[in-house]
């Protein structure tokens, strides 16, 4: 996909690396003319559904189809009788079982609402209709409905998870101020606008899918894995995608359905999961449990943190949603002590969720270091700068940056903080209580090996080429302005080609790692190639520069020239069209120099080349603070978040207007959570009951406060070529105890499981 | 979602004649028809198009009292002057029911007669057993996720709250339902569910609601609608009031007192045990928090939803003191 017309507001900076410029494709998405994956009009489509098991465990006996069969145009029905002949693809780290059949509708049924069939019909409403002519007879078998069912047990703990150092529970007894509480999570679903589907196709043995994607190079891999074809017969198309959130990384089975479907029938086809099915076809996050204990001195410095956590998980795979990511590391501990468990219950495998992991520690850790506060009669905010930490005590590492102490106070400013009064429910408006609290944030910064072609072409433009995604972050935006940068002209100059597996290989856009790998690879390319014009420049005998004398060139304000104003300045265009140039192209990655074909496959669809935080010199990380104005009514429990301040250090911000816009979108999702989201399972058959947009409540604008959001990060060049941290996800970590402290404080309740909804406070 | 025909019609008559066949419905604005059509809950065979059909609009507000024509739009009703300034809480319990574009489509007979949000109701592959939907099946409700049902008006068969806001602020009002040839009280138009859940109201097949009359009144005039939710719009009441209040030429003594419930009742709910408790009191916090309990007067709670015994009299309460001017 080709963005050509930025729409621009502002000065002539804002098409520099760290200018405002508004988005690339902002214009195309709210005229509608950008085309998702679910819309691309092809001859032929035939339309998919899919049929979900009603029962929670068990096997699937029996499917009869034949009335379904029978229906007005159903072209086919597929069922576990069907064999597909796919192979198990490779997993994230690209570990690859040998020969294991792949059963994208497994015989087995392992939770309530699991794929079991799928209905080929010339229309999508003859499939939904000939799927209820289905009869199914299972074998049911007994089943875990949650990790509260007493039948679920403990689980099992992640040994790579557990975090000790210290002395945790010796130091934790010797503490004359102790603290501890339980705090949990509900299951909670990403909610993109966009569902999840596809358009697939197949052309001979080649195929061809349009499915919005985070990652189009990973997604690619599966599908040539699962029917055994060359990666280079794949072409996943992903130019726009109406949210991710963490759950378009993977290709899925209903992918896998579709695209046997096409094959089998030789056409196209079109599958899109319905509402309900984007609740139980891919996992939301998981629900978390977790026990704190602090123990701390008189004045308030900790001495111990023991933490216990838990996660729901499937009874066929194991996620953790790590409910200690976010405690080892916000503050200063000598004595420390973590482990997590996953119990296996009967629901699909769960998934990444923005801010994985540290999302619900921070939960556990932000509202344990309030009750701390509040037992020690001392300020929440004082209690964490007191215990700043220096460094990474889990690591031993030092920061590469850390501005947390600078976000913690002049968001403290902005808000007005020390206005405050200490006890809880000392400030109302009649029958509205009002209270604030404070919650910190925290994300890792990943970095990850891209690659990026630039092309300059005869006409003067510049194209930037790459197979990373855009699903709303700015990735199209920010491409050009690091290419306008590199060649000094205006980014409506700029090209960006994103969204597709034949391009250059990129950075999965997740764990807010594409912005910090792309841009570098970008930079890199761009430079290069640069370098190459000044070189051709310099020593071609036709060009008009070659006597100047000089031994470089600049590029500013759309022209090149030798850098004393000695001899003529040129377009980027008449350069070309005296060099007798139709195009100068240069790819570059960022992986080591030297990197085999094979390294270089590998480092695009898996994720094996990814350094974390702390495998450097260095610990790196974004920081967050965020403070929260609530008012809740005294009478109803209803809680209304009516003012948010959140500082943050991401580092350098390459467009501080899109981050601005994440940030806010975090806080958003970290509202929802802290009051609305909740998967509803019943317990007796292990059915989500609200897996629908009227009865899974995010927020609405109504909900959503004026919402200030401050900068106080500085460059950090050790974590990124070009100086940023990431910014997509730390947003919503730290929001859902920020508000749930300042519940507290206007209330006088604490809520240590969220939602908080209005029946826990009345 | 199953084939169906779809017949425009060209007068009342002719749609009434239509939908005396069995598999037949009306179609108004469609946002409750079409829903759940969606969930395989409403299956009809011919969809008979009463959109266009003139007589059937309209908002006539004068001293008697107001008529809605059943084809006025939510969002139509809600912004109307005469409406707004002669019963503010029937304008009020629309704007703040649903979203501003499914207030632009649907209508007030639609309005009326929407279903309950029971999650089982709506989900038939998974959860066959409901009597609303397939009577004699039983009641998956019972004992499973109940957040959202009703504490008052329940049967051992169905505990689904009516989840609509409009026709809590019109039982309130004594409002009318004209129905072709005669008219119901809006109270008598819903039916408890007793046994016969699947009868939501005393309409017959092949009737139409044509218009919805509210008589003008002091206490109407003087009214509020109260709704509270986790969400701030956009979201069903976990418990509503619609109250109006008309004082004593002392200004402090009841005269005209109407209290009706909404989200927490399986039909409309007025509550003339905590009217009657109020008339002739002089109104004060104390009186009004005593009265506002009788709301709750033979309520049940099935687990989750037990908080809606606390919460519902807060509702009456506030809403009272509200228009009594005391909070
Ligand atoms: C997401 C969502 C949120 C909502 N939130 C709220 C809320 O907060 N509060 C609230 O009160 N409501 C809410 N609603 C319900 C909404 O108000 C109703 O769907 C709407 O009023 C129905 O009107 P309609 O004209 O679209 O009816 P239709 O869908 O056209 O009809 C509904 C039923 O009434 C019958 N019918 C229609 N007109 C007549 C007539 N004149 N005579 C006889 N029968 C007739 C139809 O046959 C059908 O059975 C919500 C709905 C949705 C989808
Ligand atoms: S409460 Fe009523 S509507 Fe809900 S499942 Fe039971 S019978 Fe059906």
């Amino acid at each position: 996909m080709t963005i050509m017309e930025p729409r621009k507001h502002g000065d002539a900076s804002d098409g520099t690396v760290g200018g405002r410029q508004t988005r690339f494709e902002g214009n195309l998405k709210v005229t509608g003319g950008a085309t998702y994956a679910l819309e691309y009009p092809l001859d032929g489509l035939a339309y998919a559904i899919l049929v979900q098991s009603t029962i929670p465990a068990g096997r699937v006996v029996k499917v009869d189809a034949e009335k379904a069969l029978a229906a007005p145009g159903v072209l086919m029905v597929l069922t576990p009788d069907d064999d597909m002949g796919l192979l198990v693809a490779s997993d994230w780290g690209g570990n690859r079982p040998e020969n294991q059949p792949y059963y994208p509708l497994p015989r087995q049924v392992q939770y309530n609402g699991q794929s079991i069939a799928a209905v080929v019909a010339e229309s999508r409403e003859q499939a939904v209709e000939a799927a209820r002519l289905i009869c199914i007879t299972y074998e049911k078998a007994p089943h875990v409905a949650g990790f509260d069912d007493v039948a679920a047990g403990e689980g099992k703990v992640m040994d790579n998870l557990t975090s000790e150092w210290g002395d945790a529970e010796t130091a934790l007894a010797a503490a004359p101020v102790q603290i501890e509480g339980e705090y949990s999570t509900p299951r909670e679903y990403h909610v993109a606008m966009e569902p999840h589907g596809l358009t697939v196709k197949w052309d001979g043995d080649r195929i061809t899918v349009w499915e919005p994607s985070q990652w189009s190079h990973g997604m690619a891999r599966s599908y040539s894995e699962w029917f055994g074809i060359p990666y280079e017969n794949v072409r996943l198309v992903s130019p726009f995608i109406g949210g991710g959130f963490g759950s378009k990384g993977a290709a899925l089975a209903h992918g896998a359905v579709a695209a046997f479907a096409s094959r089998k029938l030789g056409r196209p086809v079109k599958l899109a999961l319905t509402r309900p099915q984007n609740f139980t076809n891919y996992g939301g996050r998981a629900a978390t449990r977790q026990r704190i204990k602090i123990g701390a001195t008189e004045d308030g410095i900790l001495q111990a943190i023991v933490h216990r956590g838990a996660s729901e998980t499937s009874t066929y795979a194991d996620w953790p949603e790590q409910t200690g990511a976010a405690t080892p590391i916000l503050y200063r501990i000598e004595n420390f002590s973590s482990q997590h468990r996953v119990v296996p219950v009967n629901t699909v495998t769960p998934g990444a969720l923005r801010g994985p992991g540290k999302n619900p520690s921070a939960f556990g850790i932000e509202s344990a270091m309030e009750e701390l506060a509040y037992k020690l009669g001392m300020d929440p905010l004082e209690l964490r700068l007191k215990n700043y930490a220096d460094h990474d005590y889990q690591s031993g590492k030092p920061w590469s940056t850390r501005r947390l102490r600078e976000a913690l106070t002049e968001g403290a400013e902005a808000f007005g903080w020390s206005r405050r009064s200490h006890e809880p429910r000392s400030m109302r408006d009649g029958k509205t209580l009002i209270g604030w609290g404070i919650g910190c944030g925290t994300f890792p910064v990943i970095q990850a090996p891209s690659e990026a072609m630039i092309r300059i072409l005869r006409n003067g433009r510049v194209e930037v080429v790459s197979g990373a995604i855009d699903m709303g972050q700015g990735t199209y935006t920010i491409l050009a302005q690091t290419a306008a940068e590199v060649f000094g002209i205006p980014v409506d100059q700029v090209e960006v080609h994103l969204g597709d597996s034949r391009l250059p290989g990129a950075a999965i856009a997740g764990g807010s790692m594409l912005a910090g790998s792309i841009l570098g690879a970008v930079h890199k390319a761009a430079t290069a190639a640069r370098d190459e014009l000044i070189g051709l420049a310099l020593n071609d005998e036709k060009s008009p520069l070659r006597d100047t004398g000089a031994n470089t060139l600049t590029f500013s304000g759309g022209r090149i020239a030798a850098p004393r104003d000695q001899g003529p300045s040129l377009t980027l265009s008449e350069l070309m069209a005296a060099l007798g140039r139709d195009e100068i192209e240069i790819l570059r990655n960022t992986l080591p120099d030297g990197a085999t074909a094979q390294e270089q496959h590998q480092a695009w669809t898996s994720m094996a080349k990814i350094q974390g935080p702390t495998m450097g010199e260095y610990s790196m990380h974004s920081w967050c603070a965020h403070f929260a104005e609530v008012r809740v009514d005294e009478d109803f429990g209803t809680v209304r978040v009516s003012r948010i301040v959140s500082a943050f250090d991401c580092g350098r911000l390459y467009n501080p207007r899109l981050v601005e816009s994440q940030w806010r979108g975090g806080i958003i999702m970290g509202i929802g959570q802290a009051l609305l989201e909740e998967g509803l399972v019943d317990q007796r058959n292990g059915r989500t009951v609200n897996s629908n947009m009227g009865d899974y409540l995010v927020p609405t604008n109504a909900d959503v406060p004026h919402i200030e959001v401050i900068s106080v990060g500085i460059p950090d060049y050790g974590a990124s070529a070009l100086g940023g941290k990431g910014v997509g996800e730390v947003g919503i970590v730290g929001v859902a105890p920020a508000i749930a402290n300042a519940v507290f404080h206007a209330t006088g309740k604490r809520v240590r499981d969220l939602p908080i909804t209005l029946e826990k406070l009345i | 979602m199953r084939d169906f025909s779809y017949l425009r019609a060209s007068s009342a008559d002719e749609a009434r004649q239509a939908a005396l066949q069995a598999g037949s419905v009306l179609l108004a604005g469609g946002t409750t028809l079409l829903d759940l059509a969606k969930c395989g809950v409403m299956e009809p065979e011919t969809v008979i198009d009463i959109t266009h059909l003139s007589g059937l609009g309209g908002i006539t507000v004068d001293a008697g009292g107001a008529t809605i024509g059943a084809l006025a739009k939510m969002g139509e009703v809600a912004d109307h002057a005469g409406i707004r300034a002669a019963f503010p809480a029937v304008s009020e319990s629309l704007s703040l029911a649903a979203s501003a574009q499914l207030r632009n489509m649907a209508t007030i007979g639609g309005n009326l007669l929407q279903r309950t949000r029971c999650s089982y109701f709506r989900e038939p592959d998974v959860f066959p057993a409901c009597h609303k939907r397939n009577p004699g099946s039983g009641c998956s409700a019972l004992g499973g996720v109940t957040r959202n049902h009703a504490v008052l008006g329940t049967s051992d068969a169905c505990i689904a709250s009516y989840p609509g806001d409009l026709a809590v602020a019109l039982v309130a009002f004594d409002a009318v339902v004209e129905v072709g040839g005669r008219t119901v009280s809006v109270d008598d138009f819903f039916l408890l569910p007793g046994n016969t859940p699947e009868r939501e109201t005393v309409l017959e097949r092949g009737e139409m609601i044509t218009a919805v009359t509210v008589p003008a009144s002091a206490a109407a005039k003087n009214s509020t609608y109260l709704k509270v939710r986790d969400r701030q719009s956009y979201e069903f009441a976990a418990a509503s009031a619609a109250v109006g209040l008309e004082f004593e030429a002392d200004g402090k003594t009841v005269r005209d007192i109407r209290v009706a419930l909404g989200g927490v009742a399986t039909k409309p709910w007025r509550a003339r045990n905590v009217e009657q408790a109020l008339v002739g009191k002089v109104l004060s916090p104390e009186t009004v928090e005593a009265a506002s309990r009788l709301a709750m007067e033979g309520a049940v709670s099935h687990g989750a939803n037990h908080y809606k015994i606390e919460l519902a009299p807060r509702v009456v309460a506030r809403a009272i003191l509200k228009v009594g001017g005391l909070a």
